[in-house]
């Protein structure tokens, strides 16, 4: 057996209707042990109905020092936020 | 009811707490010692499950019984030789592989023996075998992957799940021997029953174990020894231990909660 050191992320869905959230990581072998280590380490006292697992290094992530390029052209954007907007009290939860 | 069945029925419930208990109890010793992080807490999960298994045994156990006792009486104050579980549950974890190899045969035999149980006349045990099933059906698919994995896996690995094997075969003859108290519970053949005809799983239970440990590179032995009596309460010297440390609580405290 090769040393477990692949490393997976978790995603529960809690219940059914919402999105499946990130929970944690954890290492396994195989994609398939990923998973029933998830159901024993995330979901023992019922926190879900749905497990995604993914490889971590299967996972593409924006890096801290592209913050600038990414993010702070939106700053001088207001016009981009629909708070500019009257809405219309029958629309909740905007 | 007439008494006779009455007890009957109670000694067939308490084996098969005494059974989940102490394989319970065994399995909790991996706490904090499991190989990596997830595994330990895969093998508590695993204990807890067990655990919580012998309680609704007891609980049905103590209410036939009648007498005002409770599945804590049961569990803490009977001494080694009126437990009656199966021998092979009591053995001492050794090493990992000894314990994944254990819980794979236990696990396709508790398939098999739940499936069963799930039809019993008794509404009670077939209601707790229904239950039981779902999370074993889980254990099996779990101790399965391992036994092909470690099976397969280094020279070191197969060789442990080896010797695993040569010891633990000798054990699971006595998972098809019926106790008095399973015969007297038993029908005809063909007939609803309250208790599981262990004998009528063996040939199942062969075919499936055999199958997979040849997909995993490992030697069914030769069947040239036994041990049995774990029913009778002829136990090994480890049961004795590992009851001093799960019931020293209670036997210096008893009652007491927390």
């Amino acid at each position: 057996m090769k040393k477990n050191n692949d490393l997976y992320e978790v995603f529960l869905r809690s219940i059914r209707g919402v999105d499946h959230r990130h929970v944690g990581s954890l290492h396994a072998d195989t994609p398939e042990q990923a998973l029933t280590y998830a159901r024993d380490c995330y979901t023992r006292r019922s926190e879900g109905v749905s497990i995604w697992v993914v490889k971590s290094c299967d996972i593409t992530a924006s890096q801290e020092q592209d913050a600038e390029s990414f993010y702070d052209p939106m700053d001088d954007k207001p016009y981009r936020h629909a708070s500019y907007y009257v809405l219309p009290d029958e629309v909740d939860n905007m | 009811m007439t008494n006779s069945t009455n007890t009957a029925l109670f000694n067939y419930v308490l084996g098969l707490a005494d059974d989940a208990l102490i394989l319970g109890q065994r399995t909790s010793e991996w706490c904090s010692r499991g190989p990596f992080l997830e595994e330990d807490i895969a093998l508590s999960n695993l204990a807890l499950d067990y655990i919580g298994r012998a309680r609704m045994f007891y609980q049905y156990a103590a209410q036939i019984q009648g007498m005002g006792k409770t599945e804590d009486d049961l569990a803490y104050f009977r001494d080694e030789r009126e437990f009656t579980n199966l021998v092979i549950n009591e053995l001492p974890n050794f090493d990992f592989a000894f314990s994944i190899v254990r819980q794979y045969l236990l696990d396709v035999h508790a398939c098999l023996y739940l499936e069963q149980l799930s039809n019993s006349k008794d509404q009670r045990l077939s209601e707790i075998a229904a239950k039981a099933i779902k999370e074993t059906r889980y254990h099996l698919k779990r101790s399965e992957t391992w036994v092909l994995q470690l099976g397969q896996g280094t020279e070191e690995s197969a060789k442990r799940m080896q010797d695993a094997l040569d010891e633990l075969w000798g054990y699971t003859p006595e998972l098809f021997i019926s106790s008095e108290a399973e015969l007297a519970l038993s029908g005809e053949e063909g007939e609803a029953s309250i208790a599981v005809n262990r004998e009528s799983l063996r040939h199942l239970w062969l075919e499936r174990v055999t199958a997979h440990m040849l997909t995993s590179g490992l030697v069914i032995p030769e069947q040239n020894w036994q041990v049995v009596g774990g029913r009778n309460g002829d136990h090994s010297e480890h049961l004795g231990h590992l009851l001093s440390e799960m019931q020293i609580l209670q036997r210096s405290y008893p009652g007491l909660e927390w």
